[in-house]
Order: C-alpha cells, then sequence, then structure tokens
C-alpha cells in the first residue's frame, strides 16, 4: 500500500490516500458491525471472526500504510539515485535499498499499531466471538466478581503487548543508532 | 561523423559520449537548455559554473537518470534515447559519484561495493568479492570493509562512494560535486583518488569547482551557466584568457573564495 503511495504515481496516489483517509475516520466497531451484520443479512453468513479480522484488518492497514509511506520517504531521494546509477531497475532499488531502510525507520511505530490493534481483538466481544475478553465476562457471570476476572484480563493483555513494544522499541534504537551513527 | 574514431594529431582518439543537444525542464523551469559537447576516451572533463546553472541535471541527463526532454546521448554508437528496455544495463555502464556520497545506509563499505557486481551484473558472491575488494583496495578503503558509512569519515565515504562506481568497470565516471560537502582538510584525500583515476586513463566527467585538479588533469573544460554551455576550452585557455566576460567573473569570484586556483596545486605537482 505505502508502495503505491509513494511510488505509485498520481492516481495509485490518490487511490491509497483515500483510502488510508476513509479507514482512519471510521471507528473500528462500527466496521465491525457493518461486515457482521451487514453482510451477513444480506450477501452470505458469515461467522464473527471472519468479519472482525477482516474489519481490523482493513482498519488497521489504513494506519499501517501511512507508516511505512512516511517510513519510505524518510529514506532520501539520492539513495535510489544511487541504487538506479549502478544499473538497478526501479523494483530493485526498492527491494534491495529503500524498503530494508523503511523498514527500520517504521519499526517502532509499526509495533505500537500491532499493540492498538492487539487490543482492538477484544471488541470481537460484541459480535460474540469467543475470545479473550468473552470468556473473562463468562467468569464474571459465573462469579459474579466484576473485579478480579478484568483486573486478570488486563493483565493478560499488557503481558502480551508489553514484550512487543518493548522488543520493537530497543531494536527501533539500535538501528537508528547505526544509521545516524550517534 | 561523430563517433568512430578520428585521427587528430598522431594520436587516434574514441569517442565515449557524445552529448547532443540535450534540454531538460522541471515542470516550466528550463534547466538544461541544449548542451552538446563529445568527451574522449581515457579524458577527464570538468564541468563548472555557478549553482543552479544546471550542471547536476545535465550530468544525470547523461546516464539517463532523469532522461532528456529533447536531445540524445550517445555511448559509443547507442543512442540512449532508443534502447528499449534497456536502458538499466546502459545506465550500469556509467559510474556515478555523488555530492552528499548517497552510500546504502544499512549495508557495509563491503556490501556497498559488492552489490552492484552481485545483483545488476549477476556475479557469483565470491568473485563479486573479489571485484570489491579490488575496488576498495584502489581507493585505499580496503581496511574498512566491515563497517557501515555512519562510522567513517566524510572522505572515506566518498572514496567509498568512487569504489563503488569503479567496482561495475564503467566506460566512463561521473562526478557531481564529489568535493562540495566535504570538510577542508578531507578533500585532499578525494581529489588524489580522482587523479589517480585520471591518470590511470579513466574517462571521467566532472562537475567540481577544484580548479587545482582541473588543471592538473582536465583536458576539456566547460563552462555552464543558466544552463547553457558558455565557454569551452582547454585549462590553460581558462586560466590564462577566457574569452567570455561571465566566465572571467565567475573564475575571479572563485579564486576570491578559495584563494589563487594554484593553492592545491602542490598536490598535484607532487604526483607529476
Amino acid at each position: 500500500m505505502a508502495i503505491l503511495r509513494v511510488y505509485g504515481g498520481r492516481a495509485g496516489g490518490l487511490f491509497v490516500s483515500t483510502y488510508e483517509r476513509v479507514m482512519r475516520s471510521i471507528p473500528p466497531l462500527i466496521l465491525i458491525f457493518l461486515f457482521y451484520f451487514g453482510i451477513t443479512t444480506t450477501v452470505l453468513e458469515i461467522p464473527g471472526f471472519f468479519a472482525v479480522t477482516l474489519a481490523l484488518g482493513l482498519c488497521s492497514s489504513g494506519y499501517q500504510s501511512q507508516i511505512f509511506r512516511g517510513a519510505l520517504e524518510s529514506v532520501g531521494s539520492g539513495q535510489m539515485d544511487a541504487a538506479r546509477s549502478i544499473g538497478m531497475s526501479r523494483l530493485q532499488a526498492i527491494r534491495l535499498v529503500i524498503a530494508p531502510q523503511a523498514l527500520r525507520f517504521a519499526l517502532p511505530s509499526w509495533a505500537n499499531e500491532l499493540a492498538t490493534m492487539i487490543k482492538d481483538t477484544s471488541l470481537a466481544f460484541v459480535v460474540g466471538v469467543a475470545e479473550l475478553m468473552r470468556r473473562t465476562d463468562y467468569v464474571r457471570a459465573a462469579t459474579f466478581d466484576p473485579v478480579v476476572p478484568f483486573l486478570v484480563v488486563a493483565g493478560i493483555y499488557f503481558v502480551i503487548v508489553f514484550p512487543i513494544t518493548r522488543v520493537a522499541g530497543t531494536w527501533g534504537q539500535e538501528k537508528k543508532r547505526l544509521v545516524t551513527g550517534t | 561523423m561523430g563517433t568512430g574514431e578520428e585521427a587528430t594529431g598522431d594520436r587516434y582518439l574514441t569517442k565515449v559520449v557524445s552529448v547532443r543537444d540535450v534540454w531538460k525542464s522541471y515542470g516550466k523551469v528550463e534547466v538544461v537548455k541544449g548542451v552538446s559537447f563529445d568527451v574522449e576516451e581515457g579524458t577527464t572533463t570538468v564541468i563548472f559554473g555557478p549553482s543552479g546553472a544546471g550542471k547536476s541535471t545535465l550530468l544525470r541527463c547523461i546516464n539517463m537518470l532523469y532522461p532528456p526532454d529533447r536531445g540524445t546521448v550517445l555511448l559509443r554508437d547507442i543512442d540512449l534515447m532508443k534502447t528499449g528496455g534497456k536502458i538499466n544495463y546502459y545506465r550500469s555502464r556509467f559510474g556515478m559519484v555523488f555530492q552528499h556520497f548517497n552510500l546504502f545506509s544499512h549495508m557495509t563499505v563491503l556490501d556497498n561495493v559488492m552489490i552492484g557486481p552481485r545483483i545488476v551484473k549477476k556475479i557469483p558472491q565470491d568473485q563479486a568479492k573479489t571485484i570489491a575488494l579490488e575496488a576498495l583496495e584502489e581507493v585505499r578503503m580496503k581496511d574498512w570493509c566491515n563497517h557501515y558509512p555512519s562510522q567513517l569519515s566524510g572522505g572515506q565515504k566518498q572514496r567509498t562512494g568512487i569504489a563503488r562506481a569503479l567496482a561495475m568497470d564503467p566506460e566512463v565516471i561521473l562526478f557531481d560535486e564529489p568535493t562540495s560537502a566535504l570538510d577542508p582538510e578531507l578533500i585532499g584525500e578525494v581529489l588524489q583518488t580522482m587523479l589517480d583515476l585520471a591518470r590511470e586513463k579513466k574517462t571521467m566527467i566532472c562537475v567540481t569547482h577544484e580548479m587545482g585538479f582541473a588543471k592538473a588533469v582536465a583536458s576539456e573544460m566547460i563552462f555552464m551557466d543558466e544552463g547553457a554551455v558558455v565557454e569551452t576550452g582547454s585549462p590553460e585557455h581558462f586560466f590564462t584568457n577566457p574569452a567570455n566576460e561571465r566566465t572571467q567573473r565567475f573564475l575571479s569570484r572563485l579564486t576570491e573564495l578559495y584563494g589563487r586556483h594554484e593553492s592545491r596545486e602542490n598536490l598535484a605537482a607532487d604526483e607529476k
């Protein structure tokens, strides 16, 4: 997506930027309802899990595309010139020179987005997918304890998400040090 | 006419590059306006002139990094505007050295130099490595081959840039103000490398304001202003009696800025 936005010319860029804008402006919950109820009632019955995956995927791709676009643009045009000057094609230059550098720039923000998305999976609750949140609610219903189960599940989310942001953060720092030499 | 061999005096010279009436604009701004010149094998051509004169753009038109809007460039007998899908191959026969080095920052010095032979020429890993090490040896950067660009000085970066171009065994090397971004004390090592190459009879087209370098090795100098060639001639011509008034003014301003143009000549003189 991001490659299309940066290198895809006018039409490609317009398509992607419109897509990004739309996806980033719609709350993921609405997308989930739209896919789950909208498609199920009009086209064919799809399982809640599928609807949620689709909705979160589309929504997150809007953000991820933005992240990678920023990263691609932060790799200077001189890199493309240099790669092409030794005879690489545009595609080779993107694959071997631009993308590997952009990936390093993108990693920290990308990890953030991943964390947000993992947390958003709790929204699947509303369409009856038996994910972490719904199971917690079962426990709450069975034990009549509104506090402990939710504290526990908050802890579980934390344990899943924390290492992701942590690892990506340090990796990003390391690469930045390498590139900028500080 | 034009290409092929021509007798001049007692020597046979072969035209390697022929720039033919090249025009280039960005949007409505005409940057290069009908430039033509020839470059003979084994010679150094120096292009100089005020910033904004279109020198860098012209250089990028020559290897079709930015194809010209009109006119063409011949590499030996090949019209580079009519190569079909093979322009990447012909571009690889030009080496290019940039003002801001443009080394691939995620690769080591060795990988920077190796990637051309590896990817573009599809030479096997171990052979490509040998070629890269030879090129690095030539610019005296072999000891640094496992370092990343961010760990190098400007002069070392630029010498690596030159090695990256050399590793492709180009027919012509294009230099785009290779010393303009360097600290004064680092300019010498890069100029020295360029002098070595010129004396080895590499064909070079250099955009530079290093008049000592021009005086030492240029066989032809081209003064450009406002997108066009103002004056062409030998270094002797430019340093003794430049014909055009704009050329005179520009040269005297260079002298004011950098001191007499002999300032770096001791470097060149050592080599003679």
